[in-house]
């Protein structure tokens, strides 16, 4: 007895404590959170067709998924990209760091100026992809679709920088289409037509200032704009109100999806799976693998996987190559099954469509190799096809093609066409 | 400028094996000891006037038997006969000892009749799975990803061996693999003296009581050393443990490798992911087409390399070895030998252990588990002198002992607590030698941040990292990384950190000086 009264003040001061602490954590309360675009977005959400896009509530489509990707290539489109994992690296060995941790040569890197990359881990394997935006010569900021902080503070083990996620500090807009940069003009951003692509500049808005990029995931004009958190809405207005005439709409993730395969773009963890996601030894993708091979740059200072990369490339243990391919027909092949001779299983198409501007039945597809590689002929497409609760099987020869599928000169004209 | 076909960088008794295997391969050879003398810590040391000791390993009991042929030990000085192992002797503070004669307790005195047939029983046991593990304990570690067929064959001998131990014995083996010892010491043994004794050796130089999971490993790692030949057994070498090093550096030397001392070296050279030389603290450039880094793989990878040029996962993996030392090593001069109660002449020139119970050992251990040194630390003694005159002043003794436990990160910092520690081991010793206090002219304590800084051992741990479970064999130093090469080309570990681990053993060094010779074919 003497101890169970002894002990009960024990348990309820254990109670109070995981109480209070239940109380400081809201964060199950709301399931997806909402970017500081929200009240905008949820005012337009005519379908209510959310999705989850790194824990925040992001809309599939707004009022018409059709018409949302054609305000993309004859309008102006405006997509909320704040969800996307955003790092602020500073300090003095900033460019070494990032030299180390990513794939492209980060000395070659101007302050003013943006590149898309990539990082691996030790075994070669992409960790992500994303980009990179050099602000001045001791600040970036990394963009990406997965949260590193972890590996990057433990890249940053005998570096003189500073590793701060600032996802949700920082709101994140891309004003994409043929008109974008009339808006932007129009919104009062002057200067805003010096910006070659890939350039940034900060420009001054509602008592702060905003950073434009002429960057974008859509192959077309187009630009990024980062704000901090609290003048989001404001940013939204004043462009908002300046497209009014110039067909400027807000957009959800499918228009913008089918935008970025005709630009040949891709996803991580939809055309390829990262190592820290992938639980099958076979799913790792090195960069050569998934078309990045590019980005390797193996005469700047070592960098992560520097080492197994160059073994895979020596010993020609690159299995997979990623390929754009056109399939014969207009059905869209969407993670339809490749085929060699149509019958021998070859590897599988990630992301398909119709592509309206390209006029052609567009796929990126992930190949074994020699397939797509070296062996391009007689390869085939099994689409199924739902006819009335009937599949349909269609065998489709597809082609090996170059990516982008679509090449707009609007993109990097200079200046930037008035429409 | 004379070109080298390799630089060791270390002079420890691991970097003088690794270069003289490679120097009798037809290697030009470079060894760079930071000291003044080579060594490590396997030297002969004075620590007062007239007195020298081995200074921190003491007892030579596992120097591999192919260390010895390949270098040809004996021809440079290092004899060793049956007649030098030493007993192991159990202290009582107020009755006989008891001892474990021969190697390892070949004979049992000062027990009853029942514990003598019951050690005979454990001993063999413990000696014949120490067996199946040895040739794991020895060789480099099998390569899981691409195995030769060499090494796939001894991986099949070593699953006969376990075969041959009989289906009883195979699963019994497999139980206790990973046992704490206090409990398979229970099972087996009555007499907390002999338990103590084997709970002590256990866990000596690692940071787990003798309750601790997995602590029987470091009993086993014990056994699979030799001597002589015979395993378990141990000596203290003439002239210290100096001698030994001695030996290695004659071979060495004899062929032909050059030894330079005092010159630390503060850099490796690294180009296009290849090691090419080292930068010493003087700035003189040096280039090799081999680097081997004999010293601490922390040391060599966050100081010497720097995390720049090595993958994040790598320096990751490296940062999070664990290696804080929990054992100090105490040096007394002394005006006389000292007279440990119970123990005959024969006992006091072996290996004396104050470990009276496994209770005793883990009440010992528990407050390093929060930074604090055991107020009674259970510890190894040895009087070197009483063998080896030549130690010590005429008449004088010198007393060499390993204690435990000595938290590296002492929550009150060592300066304040090395006094207090110190004052508490003299009233143990006390306990057992009644007298022994007034003899002591002079004491030298190094503390795990002595050991750290004199030694150049990070955490002051002897084995350049704790040498548990998940940080043996295909794991040490780190996990992919067990086979002596680094993720830089030419670039070679060969010390304590790596498998198979600390101790007077040489099996790093030869195993890494084996790995290089055979990777050039």
């Amino acid at each position: 007895m003497a101890q169970a009264t002894r002990k009960k003040p024990v348990a309820t001061t254990a109670n109070a404590a995981v109480s209070a602490r239940t109380l400081a954590q809201t964060h199950f309360r709301t399931l997806r959170l909402g970017t500081p675009f929200q009240p905008r977005l949820d005012a337009l959400a005519k379908t209510q067709d959310w999705y989850n896009w790194a824990g925040y509530r992001a809309p599939h489509s707004l009022w018409d998924e059709e018409l949302e990707y054609f305000a993309i290539r004859s309008q102006a489109a405006l997509f909320d990209i704040s969800p996307m994992t955003k790092y602020r690296i500073e300090g003095p060995d900033a460019e070494a760091f990032l030299d180390r941790v990513t794939l492209r040569d980060v000395t070659k890197l101007r302050p003013g100026r943006v590149h898309y990359t990539a990082w691996c881990d030790d075994e070669g394997f992409v960790l992500d992809d994303g980009t990179l935006f050099r602000l001045s010569p001791t600040r970036f900021r990394l963009c990406s679709q997965e949260r590193h902080l972890p590996w990057l503070l433990d890249s940053a083990l005998g570096f003189d920088v500073t590793v701060e996620e600032e996802t949700e500090a920082v709101a994140g807009l891309a004003l994409q289409g043929p008109t974008s940069f009339a808006v932007l003009r129009d919104a009062g951003f002057t200067g805003v037509e010096k910006l070659k692509i890939f350039d940034l500049a900060e420009f001054p808005h509602d008592g702060g200032t905003v950073i434009i990029s002429r960057t974008g995931f859509t192959g077309d004009l187009g630009y990024e704009l980062f704000v901090p958190a609290d003048k989001a809405l404001s940013l939204w207005d004043r462009l908002m109100t300046a497209g009014e005439l110039r067909g400027i709409r807000a957009i959800g993730y499918t228009a913008l999806n089918r935008a970025r395969l005709e630009a040949g773009l891709i996803v991580a963890n939809a055309d390829f799976t990262t190592a820290e996601h992938a639980i099958r030894a076979d799913r790792l993708r090195m960069p050569d693998e998934i078309g990045l091979g590019f980005m390797i740059d193996l005469e700047k200072a070592h960098f992560n996987g520097r080492r197994a990369i160059l073994e895979a490339r020596t010993r020609r243990r690159l299995r997979h190559v990623l390929v754009g391919l056109e399939i014969e027909g207009n059905i869209p092949a969407e993670h339809a099954i490749v085929y060699y001779k149509k019958s021998q299983e070859v590897g599988l198409v990630s992301a398909a469509m119709w592509s309206p501007m390209a006029k052609r039945n567009i796929a990126i597809a992930s190949l074994a190799r020699p397939y797509g590689d070296t062996v391009v002929e007689d390869l085939w497409v099994e689409i199924y096809a739902m006819r009335e609760l009937q599949y349909q099987k269609l065998m489709k020869r597809a082609k090996v093609v170059a990516r982008p599928f679509i090449k707009l000169d609007r993109r990097t004209a200079n200046p930037p066409a008035d429409f | 400028m004379t070109l080298f076909d390799g630089i060791v960088i270390g002079g420890g008794h691991n970097g003088l094996v690794a270069a003289a295997t490679l120097a009798k391969a037809g290697r030009k050879v470079l060894v760079l000891e930071a000291a003044a003398e080579p060594g490590g810590a396997a030297r002969t040391e004075e620590f007062a006037p007239g007195f020298r000791v081995s200074s921190i390993a003491h007892v030579l009991n596992r120097l591999h038997p192919d260390v010895m042929k390949t270098l040809e030990l004996e021809k440079h000085g290092l004899q060793i006969a049956r007649a030098d192992f030493i007993p192991s002797v159990a202290l009582s503070k107020d009755a006989p000892p008891l001892v474990l004669h021969g190697a390892y307790g070949e004979v049992l005195t000062g027990a009853s009749s029942s514990e003598q047939s019951a050690w005979k029983d454990l001993r063999a046991q413990l000696l014949r799975y120490a067996g199946i593990l040895k040739p794991f304990l020895s060789r480099r570690p099998p390569d899981l990803g691409g195995m030769s067929l060499l090494e796939t064959a001894s991986l099949g001998q070593t699953a006969l061996a376990l075969k041959k131990l009989g289906k009883e014995d195979m699963r019994d083996f497999l139980r206790v693999l990973l046992m704490n010892v206090a409990d398979l010491l229970d099972e087996q043994l009555a007499d907390d003296r002999l338990k103590g004794l084997l709970a002590f050796d256990a866990t000596l130089g690692s940071h787990l009581g003798p309750r601790s999971p997995t602590s029987l490993l470091g009993l086993y790692y014990r056994l699979a050393g030799e001597i002589g030949g015979a395993a378990g057994a141990q000596l203290l070498p003439r002239g210290g443990m100096g001698a030994v090093v001695v030996a290695i550096r004659t071979a060495a030397e004899k062929a032909g490798v050059t030894i330079r001392t005092s010159v630390p070296v503060a850099r490796i050279i690294v180009e296009k992911d290849r090691a090419v030389g080292v930068v010493l603290d003087n700035g003189e450039e040096l280039r090799a087409r081999t680097i081997v880094s004999a010293i601490n793989p922390a040391t060599t990878f966050l100081d010497l390399v720097g995390p720049r040029g090595i993958d994040t996962g790598f320096m990751r993996k490296v940062k999070n070895i664990r290696m804080k030392g929990d054992a100090a090593k105490l040096h007394l001069a002394l005006d006389r030998p000292p007279q440990f109660t119970g123990a005959d002449a024969a006992d006091h020139k072996g290996r004396l252990v104050i470990a009276p119970s496994p209770d005793h050992v883990e009440r010992a251990f528990n407050p390093s588990k929060y930074g604090e040194f055991s107020p009674e630390p259970a510890m190894e003694i040895t009087l070197p002198s009483l063998a080896d005159p030549s130690l010590a002043p005429d008449g004088a003794c010198v007393l060499s002992a390993v204690v435990q436990y000595a938290p590296y990160q002492l929550k009150e910092g060592w300066n304040a607590g090395k006094p207090k520690f110190l004052e508490a081991i003299l009233a143990r010793l006390e306990a057992y030698a009644p007298g022994i206090g007034k003899t002591v002219r002079h004491a030298e304590l190094l503390t795990p941040a002595d050991i750290e800084k004199r030694y150049r051992m990070p955490g002051g741990h002897w084995h350049h990292g704790e040498l548990q479970a998940d940080q043996m064999l295909i794991s040490r130093p780190v996990s992919g990384w067990s086979g002596y090469d680094t993720p830089l080309d030419e670039l070679f570990l060969a010390g304590a950190g790596s498998h198979p681990g600390g101790g007077v053993s040489g099996a790093p060094g030869l195993n890494a000086a084996r790995r290089i010779i055979a990777m050039k074919g």
